[in-house]
């Protein structure tokens, strides 16, 4: 066979090399500019909020009921937004925590892998979880509050047009429907991460399947499931476009007292100070101040379910 | 005792007569130690590698076997928490000291794997692609020598019809060839080969065998085995690792026939690991 | 599920094939038969979410509504002689409804009808577009030139007595933010998942990747009024356009929020190419920054895809961000520097001021379907990439 003259370029026996490698330099500096910026706009985004916000924070602001012109700081509070905000976070955690969990046990401990049901689900919730928020709450309105709502009403006696109205307990559920996917996902995951050899012993002892998920796997599972509810409150608290229609008011002189009543909240308070005051510069103080409590607010509620997961996981670790 | 193995299999390499000291060393180790964190994987190697043979290093897992090799082509690098000392010398060059270049170190100190690793691309690329990252461009040369390399590897006949299409096409043993021609493409010194055949069937591995019995009259091969019958079969010469520490080093057909250490005589007739 | 027909052992394939084979108790029997149905309440619940937003914007679709401002009027004496289903159009009722009203009631109805119809006022009943149902395809789709404008055009204006609804002002608004905000996420997110997966060391990882997913715990509308009150100066001042909030503005702020998840997805495609190609590709004496870019990149690329389509997915879906940062003026221009009104800030803005059942309503919905039909299959693709990938990678490692 011919032997080619090719050659692979005369290397150096000292193993120097070229030198200062320019190619590496740049996509390496390039890459982790775009690292940086990312993170810094982060910081310029919290840093600003801090900044701006922190003036206008006060023990007056945050629990007093504002008087109907909020835009200007003498007259404007946030209690009820601060009350809406959380009592419809707690009503969506209510219903969405157990429905996803079961659907969770279902597809971990119960469903064939392969069958054409558990594909469905599976591919249900990929789909729930990239509908636009918008999109929920014409959800809201054309099923909760148009069907389910009006239902109600004629099926209860003498409740009037109670329910088919916008009101606390529809945006609720909205909101339960939409955050299902996130709590699913990650009670699944905490569940896959228990060892088979937990469940196997169980059976192995006589157990039955649905004890063995209750009284060992499940208790396992539950500082996950915690995680999956902390996800779901998190999102939650900050999202506006599905309670637009469902429920929430722009103006209320006094707490929701009941789940039918209509409730003010902190991310739509945002939007409303940010698009209509009349007087921008007036309005900026509270507009900053009312995104802080409202990210205080988010933050609050993720530690204290991360304290509750945290103590769960010490019960766990003393038992076994 | 030892005899049995002798009658076994046929001893490859240089006669005896010749000692581990003859001939200029290609790669000198020298007090080298190796420790991941806190604990200890070798401990004050001392060790030459003699040009264009075949050294095999063979021992019980976890002797530190694969972590000596790892440090010839400075693959150890790439592990958190790694702390040497001692040196390693390439020709006459201290590799770990500042001033080299990893990337010019790894030109010349090629490896293949344990299970072959061939990229998620054409036959051809496959080979190329050590050509295109150290300069190599024009289409005729790197076809060239890509025929070259997988002639070289006994590839080239079955893989000459399906040039372009997927390695992860061929079989087992194929694809492990083909990661030795890629790494000999580049035409580097040294091979190192870290239990190269020990996912194989014995057929491939048969032609793997012949294969770096082909290759050491070109390169340098330093390959690690836990099979030692592979060792005896085609090495020159045998150095023996327990515990992260050299125990023997010499010719093979000594190490398999009369060792001098028991430590090695024990594992070689299967008395441990 | 369970196997009915062999009574002996009422199974349920469990997990890991673990079958029952005993007789279930039946509490436990019907606690698991209720497992199940409360699993398949989530496919329940996106065929309902389908249902109920196409629902009503079926007569749209259907091409039932009529919006014109003139319409034939037919007398309250008339009433007897209509047919149910002439009277139901009419009115605008279905036939349930009708029947639910009495004679009373369909009489005032008409009257009211005919009332309207008088009020309209003069200057409108000559209009040559009063005639126009602005309901109809043709209007929602193609250019009209409407009174008082000098060539064919795309309005979109609800508000007035012709309401004209055309899409396409929305659509495009919707285009130019998503494509503004991809264009500026999509980069500094693949970028950022290349540097962090493939160029760094793993301590700085671990602070690095928390911290980029943490831009995600923003909430949409803190984000909206970020770049309302911060991005929309500053930008101003370094481009010097005119109008200070547009789809720049609120392209940039979008992008903020898709990067989080354009980043998490591509990070983790990168993350799951085998390590023996890097290795292999180190071997041969690639630099970091070659096996990245030649050897891992190509071979993530059906993950990237993934990201960037179901970044589009989520970025085309928002609401808040751009309600408060584009200027929300619906006009239509292919000018990113110019004010621009997404499909979501229609619904969301102008859905209070709908009369439920009414044509403004219906057409709200049906932007709200065909954005739900866009998502759903944008997500599609994405789910469907992401799960070939998974199962090759599980292939090969099996």
């Amino acid at each position: 066979m011919n032997s080619p003259t090719a050659t692979v370029p005369a290397q150096t026996r000292d193993f120097r090399g070229a030198g200062f490698d320019f190619a590496s330099f740049l996509f390496t500096g390039l890459t982790g500019l775009a690292t940086w910026l990312i993170l810094a706009i982060l910081a310029v985004i919290l840093l600003n909020i801090l900044v701006n916000g922190w003036e206008g924070l006060s023990w007056h602001f945050v629990s007093t009921i504002p008087k109907k012109d909020f835009f200007e700081p003498e007259t404007t509070g946030v209690l009820p937004m601060i009350v809406g905000t959380t009592i419809r976070v707690f009503v969506m955690t209510l219903f969405v925590l157990p429905v996803g969990v079961i659907t969770a046990i279902y597809l971990s401990e119960y469903a064939a892998p392969l069958s054409p049901i558990t594909r469905f689900i599976r591919a249900a919730v990929n789909n729930l979880a990239g509908v636009p928020s918008i999109v929920f709450g014409l959800f809201g309105v054309g099923f909760f509050i148009n069907f389910v709502g009006k239902g109600l009403d004629a099926l209860l006696p003498g409740a009037g047009s109670n329910w088919s109205h916008p009101s606390l307990i529809w945006a609720s559920l909205t909101l339960a429907v939409m955050t299902l996917p996130v709590v699913i996902v990650a009670t699944e995951e905490s569940l896959r991460a228990i060892p088979p050899g937990l469940r196997e012993a169980s059976l192995a002892l006589g157990a039955t399947q649905l004890e063995t998920v209750w009284k060992i796997v499940l208790p396992q599972a539950l500082p996950g499931i915690m995680t999956g509810g902390i996800l779901a409150v998190s999102r939650a608290a900050g999202e506006v476009a599905p309670i637009l229609f469902t429920g929430v008011a722009y103006y209320m002189a006094s707490l929701p007292q009941k789940l039918t009543d209509q409730f003010m909240d902190l991310g739509y308070h945002v939007y409303v100070l940010s698009t209509q005051s009349p007087n921008i510069e007036k309005t900026r103080p509270i507009l900053y101040a009312t995104v802080l409590v409202l990210l205080l607010l988010t933050f609050a509620l993720n530690f204290l379910a991360i304290l509750i997961r945290a103590r769960m996981r010490k019960k766990l670790r003393a038992l076994t | 005792m030892a005899d049995t193995i002798l009658q076994k299999i046929t001893v490859a390499g240089p006669e005896a007569g010749t000692s581990v000291s003859d001939a200029k060393p290609l790669i000198e180790v020298a007090g080298l130690s190796l420790y991941y964190s806190a604990s200890r994987a070798l401990n004050a190697i001392n060790l030459q590698i003699r040009p264009r043979v075949v050294t095999a290093f063979i021992g019980p897992s976890g002797c530190g076997k694969s972590t000596l090799l790892r440090c010839f082509n400075r693959m150890n690098d790439l592990i958190d928490h790694v702390r040497i000392e001692g040196a390693v010398r390439i020709g006459t060059h201290d590799i770990y000291s500042p001033s080299v270049n990893v990337i010019e170190l790894r030109k010349r100190v090629g490896m293949v794997f344990q299970k072959s690793n061939p990229f998620p691309k054409s036959v051809h690329e496959n080979v190329a692609y050590g050509l295109r990252l150290h300069g190599m461009r024009n289409k005729s040369e790197l076809d060239a020598v890509v025929e070259q390399s997988l002639r070289g590897a006994a590839l080239w006949d079955e893989v000459k019809d399906r040039l372009h299409e997927s390695a992860l096409g061929l079989s087992g043993g194929q694809q492990q060839r083909l990661c030795i021609a890629r790494a000999i493409a580049i035409k580097p010194e040294i091979i190192l080969m870290d239990e190269p055949a020990s996912a194989l069937d014995p057929l491939a591995t048969a032609r793997i065998e012949d294969l770096i019995l082909d290759l050491k009259k070109d390169y340098t091969i330093v390959i690690v085995t836990h099979n030692m019958q592979q060792a005896a079969r085609i090495s020159d010469f045998t150095a023996f690792f327990y515990l992260g520490e050299l125990i023997e080093y010499d010719t093979t057909r000594r190490i398999f026939t009369h060792p001098a250490k028991k430590q090695t005589e024990d594992y070689v007739t299967g008395r441990f690991g | 599920m369970g196997d009915l027909r062999n009574d002996s052992a009422r199974r349920t394939a469990g997990w890991m094939g673990i079958q029952r084979g005993h007789h279930a108790r039946p509490l436990e029997w019907l606690t698991e038969r209720l497992i199940f149905a409360v699993s398949l309440s989530t496919i329940l619940v996106v065929f309902l979410i389908f249902l109920f937003v196409v629902r009503e914007a079926l007569p749209i679709f259907r091409g039932q509504m009529d919006s014109a401002a003139i319409q034939k009027t037919i007398p309250p004496a008339d009433l007897d002689k209509l047919s149910p289903k002439e009277l139901g159009q009419y009115l605008g009722l279905t036939g349930k409804q009708l029947a639910e009203m009495d004679r009373e009631t369909l009489l005032a109805l008409m009257e009211v009808r005919l009332e309207a119809q008088n009020e309209v006022p003069t200057d409108i009943r000559t209009d040559k577009d009063a005639r126009v149902n602005t309901t109809e395809w043709r209007y929602l789709v193609l250019p009209h030139q409407w009174t008082g404008y000098d060539k064919a055009e795309f309005i979109w204006q609800p508000i007035g007595q012709i309401k004209k609804y055309n899409l396409v002002p929305l659509v495009v608004g919707s285009l130019k933010v998503t494509l503004v905000g991809l264009c500026f996420a999509v980069p500094l997110a693949v970028a950022a998942a290349i540097y962090v997966s493939q160029l760094v060391s793993p301590r700085w990882k671990e602070w690095i990747k928390p911290g980029i997913e943490l831009l995600s715990s923003v909430p949409s509308v803190v984000m909206g009024t970020f770049g309302l009150l911060v991005l929309a100066p500053v930008l101003k001042k370094a481009f010097g356009y005119e109008v200070p909030l547009n789809a720049f503005v609120a392209g940039i702020a979008l992008g903020l929020t898709a990067i989080p998840l354009v980043f998490s997805i591509a990070e983790d495609a990168l993350t799951s190419v085998p390590r023996s190609y890097i290795q292999a590709a180190l071997a041969l004496g690639a630099s970091k920054w070659q096996t990245a870019w030649q050897i891992v990149l190509p071979a993530a690329t059906p993950g990237v895809f993934a990201a960037v389509v179901l970044g589009f997915g989520r970025t085309i879906g928002e609401t808040m961000v751009v309600l408060i940062a584009s200027g929300n003026a619906s006009i239509l221009s292919w000018s990113i520097f110019d004010s621009a009104r997404s499909i979501t800030a229609t619904i969301a803005a102008e859905m209070a001021e709908t009369v439920a059942g009414g044509h403004h309503y219906r057409i709200l919905f049906m932007l709200g379907s065909v954005l739900f039909a866009v998502t759903f299959i944008s997500n599609l693709i994405g789910d469907v990439v992401i799960h070939r990938l998974k199962g090759k990678l599980e292939g090969k490692r099996g």
